[in-house]
């Protein structure tokens, strides 16, 4: 389980993760989702203890990480940037990984065959395709049989297949009832990998929902209706919760019915319908329209701060 | 979530005894300095410099005995004669030193390393330990056959003399040592200014380009600042015994306080910053 409290980071005066709070728990997949510069890797970055808060707090299963025992049995990480010295071979990597902790040596060699790496293992990690260096980062970051598995941005420069082992990697460990966190700024991926979803952007905190909730709540569904009637149609359907709008005669689009309840009521009043077609949003287009908030949201402050500024020399008065 | 967050984690690790010691960190750090081709190289170099460059010197000196001036012979020292490849073999030690922590954070190692140590210091300690027994056991090593080999050199003109000698005993022991703590000189900056470039300019700049620079003052000021320098206080350690030097022990003892000064340095920096 990871506890993320109020978590805010600056770098100077930008600020990077602005007062997140949520939780991540054990026996699911969950995506931290989040445009590129959102603050995904420099929140995985505090909660391994890397970079310390500017404010507010991480827990592991409960307890600081910085305080544990055996570390590399609470939380394995693996971080977006290259975190291997590329002169070393893999074996080496992951055997000096293992020593600090007590971890056995045959766990090194069953966490390299399990990433599949068994024939370059003795190879300078140097000479890794980007590929083979994520399922190195994979194998370091389950060396010591984690309860909590952190991994950004898994599945840049794998090929299908590698995206795919990832994919079924991580629901293994959810389903051992590990606490699974893996960050993406792809929606299609999270959608398919993960059950619960961590959205943000510039830092904030969007969105803590499940996957399909997710997508309802950020968009809804729309029903598309072809009629002769339309006209009329519209005027029965439209309500509180209801918009109807129209993106061409004898067309219209609904937001807040179901296609079952359209029907009904054009079939109530003998209304001829030639088309009913429910469209669900796309993950994508979810991710888009709360992100474009966010940017939004942002736009503003800036233009403000900006206005504050200039107004600032009148306001105080020029001392001369 | 009602969970506290200062409890003791529940979590059992899979594999019994599994824990952070400053043992295993040891282990861990001896595994990372002899898996690297570099780091071998480097301390390799640094033993040849040692090693050859006393042995040139004594074979030039022996050979052109008959050349030299008066003031020359005078000023003759058999041991520091032996020794005087530490001069350069220095270089290689601390570029070692400096390599040895820069290098893991040029390659972004250094999060892997404090993500499974997360209070840090230990890799530190780790990483000195192996460096004081490795480089220190080559460079006392070194030190000794340069010794050795340069004394025999000389005894085609009965220049030599025994390591029973006043002061000879101190002397070798002392340049193995001064090579040691300028390696640990370079780890501190290696990890104080996280950068390969500029840990090794600021070590040269340290024991190379200070130093002359410092003759150019006035003597009044020289005098005072001079003695202090690293270089010199260790060559008051090893060297022969000189007015402008500190006692031995004097100068052995302000080495070691450069040496720990940057040694706090980066153990603050370690702990304080962003990994
Ligand atoms: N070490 C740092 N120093 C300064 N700014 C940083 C640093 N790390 C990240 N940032 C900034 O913080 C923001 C979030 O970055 P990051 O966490 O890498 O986002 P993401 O992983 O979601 O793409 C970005 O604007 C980035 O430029
Ligand atoms: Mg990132």
């Amino acid at each position: 389980m990871i506890e993320v409290r109020g978590l805010t980071k600056r770098y100077g005066d930008r600020v990077a993760v602005r007062d997140l709070t949520f939780t991540v728990r054990p026996g699911s997949v969950t995506g931290f989702l989040g445009p590129n510069g959102a603050g995904k890797s420099t929140t995985m970055r505090m909660i391994a203890g890397l970079d310390a808060p500017t404010a507010g707090t991480v827990s592991i299963n409960g307890a600081h990480y910085r305080g544990a025992r055996a570390p590399m049995a609470e939380l394995g990480i693996l971080l977006e940037a290259k975190a291997v010295h590329t002169s070393r071979s893999a074996f080496n990597h992951l055997l000096a990984l293992a020593q600090t902790n007590g971890v056995p040596r045959r766990r090194v060699d069953e966490v390299i065959d399990l990433v599949g790496l068994r024939e370059v293992a003795k190879k300078r990690v140097g000479g890794f395709s980007l590929g083979m260096g994520q399922r190195l980062g994979v194998a370091s970051a389950l060396l010591g049989d984690p309860q909590t598995v952190v991994l950004d941005e898994p599945v840049n420069g794998l090929d299908p297949e590698g995206i795919l082992w990832v994919r079924n990697l991580l629901k293994g460990l959810a389903a051992e009832g590990r606490t699974v966190f893996v960050s993406s700024h792809l929606m299609s991926e999270m959608a398919l990998t993960a059950d619960h979803l961590i959205v943000v952007g510039r830092g904030r905190l969007m969105a803590d929902t499940t996957v399909a909730d997710f997508v309802a709540q950020a968009s809804g569904t729309v029903v598309l209706v072809r009629s002769p009637h339309a006209t009329e149609l519209r005027d029965l359907l439209v309500g509180p919760d209801v918009t109807v709008t129209s993106a061409a005669a004898g067309q219209l689009e609904v937001h807040g019915l179901s296609a079952e309840q359209i029907g009904d009521v054009a079939w109530e009043h003998r209304l001829r319908i030639h088309e009913l077609a429910t469209q669900r949003a796309s993950l994508e287009e979810a991710f888009m329209e709360m992100t474009r908030d966010a940017v939004e949201y942002h736009a503003h402050t800036a233009t403000e701060t900006e206005a504050e500024t200039l107004r600032r020399p009148v306001t105080s008065g020029d001392p001369r | 979530m009602t969970t506290t967050m200062t409890g003791p984690s529940t979590v059992v690790p899979r594999f019994p005894g599994m824990r952070v010691t400053q043992g295993r960190v040891i282990q861990s750090e001896w595994t990372k300095f002899r898996s690297l081709r570099s780091t071998r190289i480097t301390l390799l170099v640094s033993v040849i410099l040692t090693i050859g460059i006393a042995a040139l010197f004594t074979a030039v000196t022996a050979n052109r005995w008959s050349h030299l001036s008066a003031d020359d012979r005078a000023s003759f020292n058999p041991v520091v004669a032996s020794l005087n490849g530490v001069r350069i073999s220095q270089l290689a030690v601390g570029v070692l030193g400096v390599l040895l922590i820069s290098g893991e954070y040029a390659t972004g190692m250094i999060r892997a390393s404090m993500t499974v140590v997360p209070r840090r210091l230990p890799v530190l300690w780790g990483k000195f330990a192996v460096f004081i027994g490795v480089v220190g056991v080559a460079s006392l090593v070194s030190t000794f056959v340069a010794f050795f080999l340069g004394q025999s050199l000389l005894s085609s003109k009965h220049l030599n003399v025994a390591i029973s000698s006043p002061g000879a005993l101190r002397m070798v022991i002392g340049a193995g040592v001064y090579l040691l703590l300028v390696g640990i000189t370079g780890m501190a900056l290696g990890g104080l200014l996280r950068n390969t470039a500029a840990g090794i300019s600021t070590l040269v700049g340290l024991y190379f380009v200070i130093p002359p620079i410092t003759e150019l003052l006035p003597s009044s000021w020289s005098n005072d600042i001079s003695p202090y320098l690293p270089s010199n206080a260790g060559e008051a350690f090893w060297g022969r015994p000189d007015i402008h030097h500190l006692s031995p022990w004097a100068g052995l003892a302000v080495l070691c306080a450069w040496t720990a000064v940057a040694v706090v340095l980066a153990a603050v920096r370690l702990v304080r910053a962003d990994a």
